[in-house]
């Protein structure tokens, strides 16, 4: 691994990890059963270099932005790496998102570049939004069939430049991302990542997770998002470790991958992780009973064996027919964008396959705290990672309070809202919105959120506003948007639920036609944005001189309200 | 040839089998999600199911965003 103190970006970091480990694979990638691409970092430094010459020569500067929206695949890695070489600012957006949103966040983040593939451009380009993001000047379409009409933008694979590019250094402080945690509404958060949040990000994971030659980790979370920016890109990188992408994440070639390519570490939100757990616990289920028996017995072998730390070799061994599928060479499931039941990590464990799961947030640089598996604990999210300062604000008598973070990952703000930026982090802490208390192992435990906002098992960021836009021109007299843990709190991070507060017009009842309108409606968002239900409550809104809505004070009053009585599911 | 009617018909069918919903509870407009109550990784399982049926390749980034079997069928009827 490079020793990263000594480096000042993260660009200056990753030119010297593609001359260090030249030799070795960084980049495999599959197509069901087809392999497409198997770079050494010497091939993917031939690749990547006349892409940021290009980049240069249509005058791609220092502190320029260019944004990617792509899924996982190798041209992500390597159009990142020609912008950090050519000093630029990256902004990683979601696929997934609609068109309208991606445009509306390319406006936002200010980049003159977007670089795509050609499916999402094809949307992209039809979208209502894409007038207003003028300041996307560059646009590079990979994959593009040969007589597509691509008016107005380039093919990235015929975008290179043919002499090397310079090298342009940042400083550590300089941004490095613009990452969006969350909203495409009203005002969306684009956290601004410094080169030194990722570089101490990176010290702090690879200190208990190492990552080295020969070690290969299976990208499926998005690469936008911060955790397969950090474990699927940089963190292996420096390391000189290969990151293997697939190009479909049906789940039988994604089983296939784990035995093909002799997968070490891969990770998953905890939506997979608990269908995982379900397709295996189907299958011991099969067993006829006498195997069943032998079969929990040897998982109780290996439970005790491993209560003080993993042994890997020994799980193996012991529970050969469960770990022969997942290629015999996982050394753990990295876990995270969500809360993950403790039954499901505990489930894997007793299987002699290590969940790391920790706790994180985008603002904080990935991950505040992670099970050091030193021993294993299924009912906490862990230690602090080292640098990390972790405190719990106004704790009650239970000893559970806001959960606040200083150190050297956490990001420098949000881009253009300094009154939100001030809101987040107070005199260097990042206030998490995140209840939760240490217990006596120094072990945190998470208790709930105390923002109006929900994550999904999917380890999407939900914040009720963002949605509201749809309900709009309902026929009543006002509605508003909720986190139902938000104004009901369940101290749980899990079934987690979106509901919609009514107030009808005088005389109005809810009727049938009202909860299909609603229902109609609600099914326009993603399926994770969907509202669960309804409240109806017979008072007007409190609101701002400005005639907004008063959330706090009305979430109050909703409280008053009996949870189960109150909530209509849709 | 197939037409897109029966083409839909097809994927209607194929989804109340696999997702054992009643024949004929199911319509072109329907969102799948909600109907059959399942996730974006058991809508994937379905659309392996329906490659394996038409014989094609339906890559992932073809029903991103797709969320009604009228639109899911048409992606389909482009390939066959």
């Amino acid at each position: 691994m490079l020793d990263l103190s000594k480096y000042q970006s993260i660009g200056a970091a990753l030119k010297d990890a593609l001359e260090e480990f030249a030799n070795e694979v960084c980049l495999i990638e599959s197509d069901r059963e087809r392999e497409k691409e198997r770079l050494t970092y010497r091939d993917f430094k031939q690749r990547a270099h006349p892409l940021a010459k290009a980049l240069q020569d249509a005058g791609f500067a220092a502190g320029d932005r260019a944004s990617i929206i792509m899924t996982n695949q190798s041209k992500w890695l390597i159009s990142a790496y020609a912008v950090f070489h050519a000093g630029g600012v990256l902004v990683p957006l979601d696929y997934k998102l609609t068109p309208d949103e991606q445009w509306q966040l390319l406006k936002h983040s200010g980049a003159k570049t977007l670089i795509t593939e050609y499916p999402i451009w094809r949307q992209l380009s039809v979208s209502e939004g894409r007038s207003a993001a003028a300041n996307v000047s560059t646009v590079l379409v990979t994959e593009a069939p040969k007589n597509a009409d691509l008016a107005g933008t380039q093919r990235w694979e015929e975008y290179q430049g043919s002499s090397e590019p310079a090298f342009v250094p940042r400083a550590r402080k300089d941004v490095a991302c613009i990452v969006y945690s969350s909203g495409t509404g009203g005002r969306p958060k684009g956290c601004m990542m410094t080169h030194e949040n990722y570089l101490e990000q990176c010290v702090a994971l690879t200190s208990i997770y190492p990552f080295s030659p020969g070690v290969r980790y299976l990208s499926i979370l998005p690469t936008n998002h911060a955790i397969d920016f950090m474990v699927g890109f940089f963190g292996p990188f420096i390391c000189g470790a290969a990151v293997v992408h697939l190009r479909t994440l049906r789940p039988e070639y994604v089983r296939e991958a784990f035995s093909k390519y002799k997968i070490t570490y891969v990770s998953l939100v905890p939506l997979v992780l608990k269908n995982l757990q379900k397709g295996l616990q189907a299958r011991f289920d099969e067993l006829p009973s006498g195997k069943r028996k032998v079969f929990n017995a040897i998982v109780a072998v290996n439970r005790a064996l491993t209560k003080s730390r993993p042994r890997l070799g020994l799980s193996r061994r012991l529970l050969k027919r469960v770990h022969e599928p997942f290629g015999s060479e996982l050394r753990a499931i990295i876990v995270g964008g969500a809360f993950a039941e403790p039954q499901t990590l505990q489930f894997f464990y007793d299987l002699g396959i290590p969940v790391a799961n920790g706790y994180g947030l985008t603002e904080a640089g990935t991950a505040i705290t992670v099970n050091d598996l030193q021993p294993f604990r299924a009912d906490t999210v862990g230690k602090p990672l080292p640098g990390m300062e972790v405190r719990i604000v106004n704790p009650g008598a239970d000893g559970i309070g806001e959960v606040a973070v200083r150190s050297k990952t956490i990001m420098s703000g949000y881009l253009n809202e300094p009154e939100l930026t001030a809101e987040a982090i107070a005199e260097g802490w990042l206030m998490t919105g995140d209840l939760g208390r240490f217990d006596a192992a120094g072990h945190l435990q998470l208790f709930g959120r105390k923002k109006n906002m929900i994550v999904t098992e999917e380890g999407k960021n939900i914040y009720p506003e963002d949605i509201e836009a749809v309900f709009e021109s309902l026929p009543v007299k006002e509605s508003c948007v909720f986190a139902a843990n938000y104004i009901w709190p369940q101290r749980s991070m899990v079934g987690e639920q979106l509901l919609l507060a009514l107030h009808l017009e005088p005389g109005q009842t809810y009727t049938e036609d009202l909860r299909r309108d609603i229902s109609t409606r609600n099914s326009k968002l993603l399926n994770y944005k969907r509202i669960h239900g309804v409240v109806l409550f017979e008072e007007d809104f409190p609101r701002t001189a400005s005639l907004k809505i008063k959330r706090n004070a009305l979430a109050e009053r909703l409280r008053k309200l009996d949870r189960a009585a109150a909530f209509l599911p849709l | 040839m197939r037409t897109l009617e029966q083409t839909t018909q097809e994927v209607l069918d194929l989804a109340s089998k696999h997702f054992n919903v009643p024949a004929g509870s199911l319509v072109p407009e329907d969102d799948f999600f909600k109907k059959l109550g399942i996730d974006s990784l058991q809508t994937l399982e379905m659309l392996s199911r329906l490659e394996n049926h038409f014989g094609i390749e339906l890559p992932d980034y073809e029903v991103q965003g797709v969320s009604d079997f009228r639109t899911l069928a048409s992606r389909i009827q482009s390939r066959l």
